[in-house]
Protein backbone atom coordinates (compact mmCIF):
# COMPACT_ATOMS: atom_id res chain seq x y z
CA UNK A 1 0.00 0.00 0.00
CA UNK A 2 1.41 2.99 -0.82
CA UNK A 3 0.81 6.18 2.08
CA UNK A 4 1.20 9.94 0.18
CA UNK A 5 2.53 12.83 2.60
CA UNK A 6 1.81 15.55 1.58
CA UNK A 7 4.39 18.60 2.70
CA UNK A 8 3.48 22.18 2.97
CA UNK A 9 6.12 24.54 4.19
CA UNK A 10 6.47 24.29 7.91
CA UNK A 11 4.93 20.76 8.36
CA UNK A 12 6.75 18.95 11.03
CA UNK A 13 5.01 15.68 11.53
CA UNK A 14 5.41 14.36 7.85
CA UNK A 15 8.92 12.31 8.46
CA UNK A 16 7.85 10.34 11.45
CA UNK A 17 4.62 8.96 9.52
CA UNK A 18 7.25 8.55 6.64
CA UNK A 19 9.35 6.63 9.55
CA UNK A 20 6.42 4.52 10.43
CA UNK A 21 4.87 3.51 7.41
CA UNK A 22 8.37 2.71 5.75
CA UNK A 23 10.13 1.34 8.77
CA UNK A 24 8.00 0.14 11.19
CA UNK A 25 4.74 -1.73 8.71
CA UNK A 26 7.16 -1.71 5.72
CA UNK A 27 5.18 -0.29 3.38
CA UNK A 28 5.71 2.49 0.64
CA UNK A 29 5.65 6.26 1.56
CA UNK A 30 6.15 9.07 -0.84
CA UNK A 31 6.12 12.83 0.18
CA UNK A 32 3.81 15.11 -1.86
CA UNK A 33 5.16 19.18 -2.18
CA UNK A 34 2.58 21.26 -1.41
CA UNK A 35 2.77 22.57 -4.98
CA UNK A 36 2.30 19.92 -6.83
CA UNK A 37 -1.76 18.47 -7.65
CA UNK A 38 -0.44 15.23 -8.19
CA UNK A 39 -0.77 12.54 -5.80
CA UNK A 40 1.07 9.96 -7.05
CA UNK A 41 -0.90 7.29 -7.48
CA UNK A 42 -0.89 6.75 -3.43
CA UNK A 43 -3.89 5.18 -1.92
CA UNK A 44 -3.94 6.68 0.92
CA UNK A 45 -3.29 10.45 1.41
CA UNK A 46 -1.88 12.09 5.10
CA UNK A 47 -2.18 15.35 5.81
CA UNK A 48 0.36 15.71 9.20
CA UNK A 49 1.26 18.28 11.62
CA UNK A 50 3.14 21.43 11.79
CA UNK A 51 2.45 24.99 11.19
CA UNK A 52 1.56 24.97 7.21
CA UNK A 53 2.27 28.71 5.96
CA UNK A 54 3.35 29.38 9.59
CA UNK A 55 -0.35 29.33 10.50
CA UNK A 56 -0.74 32.75 9.12
CA UNK A 57 -4.16 34.42 9.50
CA UNK A 58 -5.51 30.94 10.69
CA UNK A 59 -4.15 27.29 11.36
CA UNK A 60 -4.80 25.66 8.32
CA UNK A 61 -6.39 28.58 6.16
CA UNK A 62 -3.64 29.71 3.79
CA UNK A 63 -2.36 25.68 3.32
CA UNK A 64 -5.75 25.06 1.90
CA UNK A 65 -5.08 26.96 -0.97
CA UNK A 66 -1.97 25.33 -1.70
CA UNK A 67 -2.62 23.35 -5.34
CA UNK A 68 -2.51 19.94 -3.56
CA UNK A 69 -5.18 20.52 -1.90
CA UNK A 70 -7.33 20.51 -5.20
CA UNK A 71 -6.18 16.66 -5.65
CA UNK A 72 -6.95 16.00 -2.25
CA UNK A 73 -10.07 17.20 -2.50
CA UNK A 74 -10.93 15.27 -5.42
CA UNK A 75 -9.32 12.14 -4.36
CA UNK A 76 -11.83 12.35 -0.95
CA UNK A 77 -14.59 12.57 -3.43
CA UNK A 78 -13.53 9.58 -5.39
CA UNK A 79 -13.80 7.77 -1.87
CA UNK A 80 -10.00 7.50 -1.56
CA UNK A 81 -8.88 7.64 2.28
CA UNK A 82 -7.19 10.80 3.70
CA UNK A 83 -6.30 11.11 7.16
CA UNK A 84 -5.44 14.36 8.52
CA UNK A 85 -3.57 14.92 12.45
CA UNK A 86 -3.05 18.08 14.39
CA UNK A 87 -2.46 20.54 12.20
CA UNK A 88 -3.19 18.52 9.10
CA UNK A 89 -6.82 17.94 11.01
CA UNK A 90 -6.90 22.11 10.98
CA UNK A 91 -6.15 21.85 7.43
CA UNK A 92 -9.47 19.45 6.85
CA UNK A 93 -11.55 21.83 8.50
CA UNK A 94 -10.81 25.17 7.05
CA UNK A 95 -10.83 23.26 3.30
CA UNK A 96 -14.53 22.10 4.08
CA UNK A 97 -13.49 18.38 3.77
CA UNK A 98 -14.38 17.77 7.44
CA UNK A 99 -16.75 20.32 9.66
CA UNK A 100 -16.41 22.81 12.32
CA UNK A 101 -13.27 24.30 13.15
CA UNK A 102 -9.94 24.23 15.70
CA UNK A 103 -9.37 27.63 17.86
CA UNK A 104 -6.91 28.40 20.26
CA UNK A 105 -6.80 26.38 23.59
CA UNK A 106 -8.87 27.45 26.20
CA UNK A 107 -5.37 27.27 28.76
CA UNK A 108 -4.03 29.41 26.26
CA UNK A 109 -1.11 27.36 26.77
CA UNK A 110 0.36 24.90 23.82
CA UNK A 111 0.10 21.41 24.99
CA UNK A 112 2.40 19.13 24.78
CA UNK A 113 1.39 16.04 26.66
CA UNK A 114 0.50 12.29 26.41
CA UNK A 115 -3.59 12.11 26.51
CA UNK A 116 -5.89 9.21 26.54
CA UNK A 117 -8.79 8.84 23.97
CA UNK A 118 -12.07 6.93 23.65
CA UNK A 119 -12.80 5.01 20.56
CA UNK A 120 -15.98 5.96 19.50
CA UNK A 121 -16.83 4.70 16.39
CA UNK A 122 -15.11 1.31 14.85
CA UNK A 123 -17.08 2.10 12.04
CA UNK A 124 -14.38 3.72 9.99
CA UNK A 125 -11.25 2.34 7.81
CA UNK A 126 -9.07 4.27 10.92
CA UNK A 127 -10.31 2.51 13.48
CA UNK A 128 -11.76 -0.77 12.64
CA UNK A 129 -8.56 -2.68 14.66
CA UNK A 130 -9.93 -1.36 17.99
CA UNK A 131 -12.27 -2.23 20.13
CA UNK A 132 -15.79 -0.86 20.64
CA UNK A 133 -14.98 2.09 23.43
CA UNK A 134 -11.27 0.95 23.93
CA UNK A 135 -8.99 3.48 25.43
CA UNK A 136 -5.61 4.59 23.68
CA UNK A 137 -2.82 6.23 24.43
CA UNK A 138 -1.50 8.94 22.01
CA UNK A 139 0.08 12.15 22.76
CA UNK A 140 -0.61 15.71 21.72
CA UNK A 141 1.19 18.95 20.82
CA UNK A 142 -0.78 21.74 19.81
CA UNK A 143 -1.87 25.15 20.55
CA UNK A 144 -5.14 25.54 18.43
CA UNK A 145 -6.81 22.23 19.22
CA UNK A 146 -9.89 23.11 20.62
CA UNK A 147 -12.46 21.99 18.76
CA UNK A 148 -16.10 23.61 17.90
CA UNK A 149 -19.00 23.27 15.98
CA UNK A 150 -22.29 25.24 16.24
CA UNK A 151 -25.47 23.40 17.96
CA UNK A 152 -26.52 21.80 14.55
CA UNK A 153 -23.65 20.81 13.40
CA UNK A 154 -22.85 19.07 16.63
CA UNK A 155 -26.48 17.58 16.36
CA UNK A 156 -25.60 16.15 12.81
CA UNK A 157 -22.00 14.72 13.64
CA UNK A 158 -23.73 12.40 16.77
CA UNK A 159 -26.42 11.21 14.46
CA UNK A 160 -23.97 10.49 12.08
CA UNK A 161 -22.09 8.85 14.21
CA UNK A 162 -19.17 10.75 13.06
CA UNK A 163 -17.45 11.64 16.22
CA UNK A 164 -14.53 8.79 16.08
CA UNK A 165 -12.57 10.33 19.09
CA UNK A 166 -13.50 11.79 22.26
CA UNK A 167 -10.80 13.10 24.98
CA UNK A 168 -10.97 10.76 28.16
CA UNK A 169 -9.20 9.68 31.72
CA UNK A 170 -7.34 6.39 31.71
CA UNK A 171 -10.91 4.77 33.09
CA UNK A 172 -12.55 6.39 29.57
CA UNK A 173 -14.32 8.91 31.63
CA UNK A 174 -14.88 11.94 29.92
CA UNK A 175 -13.79 14.99 32.50
CA UNK A 176 -12.87 18.62 31.95
CA UNK A 177 -9.49 17.43 33.44
CA UNK A 178 -9.11 15.26 30.76
CA UNK A 179 -9.92 17.88 27.89
CA UNK A 180 -6.92 19.40 27.34
CA UNK A 181 -7.41 22.25 25.18
CA UNK A 182 -11.70 22.81 26.02
CA UNK A 183 -13.30 21.06 23.05
CA UNK A 184 -16.75 21.36 22.56
CA UNK A 185 -17.75 17.41 24.01
CA UNK A 186 -14.11 16.33 24.58
CA UNK A 187 -14.21 15.66 20.57
CA UNK A 188 -10.65 15.05 19.97
CA UNK A 189 -11.57 13.44 16.13
CA UNK A 190 -13.65 13.38 13.89
CA UNK A 191 -14.77 11.98 10.07
CA UNK A 192 -16.74 13.03 7.08
CA UNK A 193 -20.28 11.58 6.33
CA UNK A 194 -18.51 9.23 4.06
CA UNK A 195 -16.57 7.88 6.49
CA UNK A 196 -13.45 8.48 4.20
CA UNK A 197 -11.61 11.49 5.76
CA UNK A 198 -10.99 11.65 9.48
CA UNK A 199 -8.86 14.21 11.47
CA UNK A 200 -7.79 14.07 14.77
CA UNK A 201 -5.69 16.72 16.88
CA UNK A 202 -3.24 13.56 18.49
CA UNK A 203 -0.36 12.19 16.73
CA UNK A 204 -0.94 8.44 15.65
CA UNK A 205 2.66 8.53 14.05
CA UNK A 206 4.19 9.25 17.39
CA UNK A 207 2.54 6.40 19.17
CA UNK A 208 3.39 3.55 17.01
CA UNK A 209 6.72 1.49 18.57
CA UNK A 210 7.25 0.21 21.78
CA UNK A 211 10.20 2.18 22.41
CA UNK A 212 7.92 5.45 22.23
CA UNK A 213 5.80 4.61 25.24
CA UNK A 214 2.27 3.24 23.49
CA UNK A 215 1.94 1.33 20.20
CA UNK A 216 -2.27 2.50 20.26
CA UNK A 217 -1.47 5.11 17.17
CA UNK A 218 -0.29 1.65 15.38
CA UNK A 219 -4.18 0.34 15.30
CA UNK A 220 -4.94 3.41 12.89
CA UNK A 221 -2.43 2.20 10.80
CA UNK A 222 -3.68 -1.49 10.98
CA UNK A 223 -7.24 -0.47 10.12
CA UNK A 224 -6.28 1.66 7.32
CA UNK A 225 -3.75 -1.61 5.92
CA UNK A 226 -6.66 -3.80 6.82
CA UNK A 227 -9.11 -1.82 4.68
CA UNK A 228 -6.89 -1.12 1.97
CA UNK A 229 -6.42 -5.33 1.89
CA UNK A 230 -9.98 -5.70 1.97
CA UNK A 231 -11.18 -3.74 -0.96
CA UNK A 232 -8.33 -1.49 -2.63
CA UNK A 233 -10.72 -0.38 -5.19
CA UNK A 234 -13.84 0.78 -3.60
CA UNK A 235 -12.03 1.90 -0.56
CA UNK A 236 -9.46 3.97 -1.53
CA UNK A 237 -10.03 6.27 -4.91
CA UNK A 238 -11.94 4.95 -8.30
CA UNK A 239 -8.23 3.86 -9.90
CA UNK A 240 -10.26 1.89 -12.71
CA UNK B 1 -8.20 54.28 -4.24
CA UNK B 2 -9.43 53.19 -1.61
CA UNK B 3 -8.93 51.61 2.16
CA UNK B 4 -10.45 48.98 3.55
CA UNK B 5 -10.48 48.35 7.60
CA UNK B 6 -11.42 44.93 8.07
CA UNK B 7 -12.66 43.98 11.63
CA UNK B 8 -12.69 40.19 12.19
CA UNK B 9 -13.92 38.89 15.62
CA UNK B 10 -15.35 35.25 17.32
CA UNK B 11 -18.99 35.11 17.51
CA UNK B 12 -20.84 36.00 19.92
CA UNK B 13 -21.79 32.28 21.00
CA UNK B 14 -18.08 31.31 20.57
CA UNK B 15 -15.58 31.35 23.57
CA UNK B 16 -12.83 33.88 23.55
CA UNK B 17 -10.14 32.71 25.90
CA UNK B 18 -7.63 35.29 24.96
CA UNK B 19 -10.25 38.04 25.51
CA UNK B 20 -11.47 36.49 28.82
CA UNK B 21 -7.42 36.38 29.82
CA UNK B 22 -7.02 40.16 28.95
CA UNK B 23 -10.18 40.86 30.89
CA UNK B 24 -8.78 39.45 33.96
CA UNK B 25 -5.64 41.10 33.31
CA UNK B 26 -7.27 44.65 33.30
CA UNK B 27 -8.93 43.64 36.76
CA UNK B 28 -5.58 43.08 37.96
CA UNK B 29 -4.48 46.42 37.34
CA UNK B 30 -7.69 47.91 39.09
CA UNK B 31 -10.04 48.88 36.29
CA UNK B 32 -13.90 48.09 37.21
CA UNK B 33 -16.73 47.66 35.30
CA UNK B 34 -15.67 45.24 32.40
CA UNK B 35 -18.52 42.88 31.48
CA UNK B 36 -16.44 41.42 28.31
CA UNK B 37 -13.62 41.56 26.26
CA UNK B 38 -13.56 40.15 23.16
CA UNK B 39 -10.05 39.78 21.13
CA UNK B 40 -10.16 40.32 17.04
CA UNK B 41 -7.95 40.75 13.94
CA UNK B 42 -8.11 44.00 12.28
CA UNK B 43 -6.49 44.38 8.67
CA UNK B 44 -5.91 46.77 6.58
CA UNK B 45 -6.41 46.51 2.70
CA UNK B 46 -5.76 49.27 -0.29
CA UNK B 47 -7.50 48.94 -3.30
CA UNK B 48 -6.60 50.08 -6.45
CA UNK B 49 -8.32 51.27 -9.75
CA UNK B 50 -11.71 49.99 -8.40
CA UNK B 51 -15.00 51.43 -7.97
CA UNK B 52 -16.40 52.26 -4.93
CA UNK B 53 -19.32 49.65 -5.31
CA UNK B 54 -16.15 47.03 -6.91
CA UNK B 55 -13.93 47.69 -4.03
CA UNK B 56 -16.99 46.72 -1.35
CA UNK B 57 -18.15 43.73 -3.11
CA UNK B 58 -14.52 42.52 -3.66
CA UNK B 59 -13.65 43.05 0.29
CA UNK B 60 -17.05 41.21 0.93
CA UNK B 61 -15.67 38.10 -1.38
CA UNK B 62 -12.11 38.21 0.29
CA UNK B 63 -13.63 38.20 4.05
CA UNK B 64 -16.21 34.88 3.17
CA UNK B 65 -13.41 33.41 1.14
CA UNK B 66 -10.39 33.59 3.40
CA UNK B 67 -10.09 36.57 5.67
CA UNK B 68 -12.99 35.39 8.47
CA UNK B 69 -13.88 32.16 8.68
CA UNK B 70 -18.09 32.04 8.90
CA UNK B 71 -18.18 28.68 11.18
CA UNK B 72 -16.40 30.54 14.44
CA UNK B 73 -15.96 34.33 12.92
CA UNK B 74 -18.00 37.60 11.89
CA UNK B 75 -16.66 40.18 10.00
CA UNK B 76 -17.31 43.81 9.44
CA UNK B 77 -15.09 46.42 7.24
CA UNK B 78 -15.25 50.01 6.49
CA UNK B 79 -14.15 51.45 2.90
CA UNK B 80 -12.44 54.96 2.46
CA UNK B 81 -11.21 56.97 -0.28
CA UNK B 82 -7.89 56.98 0.31
CA UNK B 83 -5.02 59.57 -1.28
CA UNK B 84 -3.65 58.24 -4.00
Amino acid sequence: MRFGIVVFPGSWSHQDFYHVIVNVLQEEACYLWHKEADLHDSDCVILPGGFAHGDYLRSGAIARLSPVMRAVAAFAESGGLVLGSCNGFQVLTEAGLLPGALLANDCLHYRCRWVHLRTESRQTPFTSAMQPGQVVRMPISHGDGRYYIDQTGWKRLIDGDQIIFRYCDQTGALTNDANPNGSLDSIAGICNERRNVLGLMPHPERAAEPILGSEDGGLMFASILDAFVRSPLTTCGDRA
Amino acid sequence: MWTARIYVTLKPGVLDAQGDTVRSALETLGFKGLADVRVGKFMVLTLNGLTQKEATAQVEEMCKRLLANPVIEDYRFELEEAAG
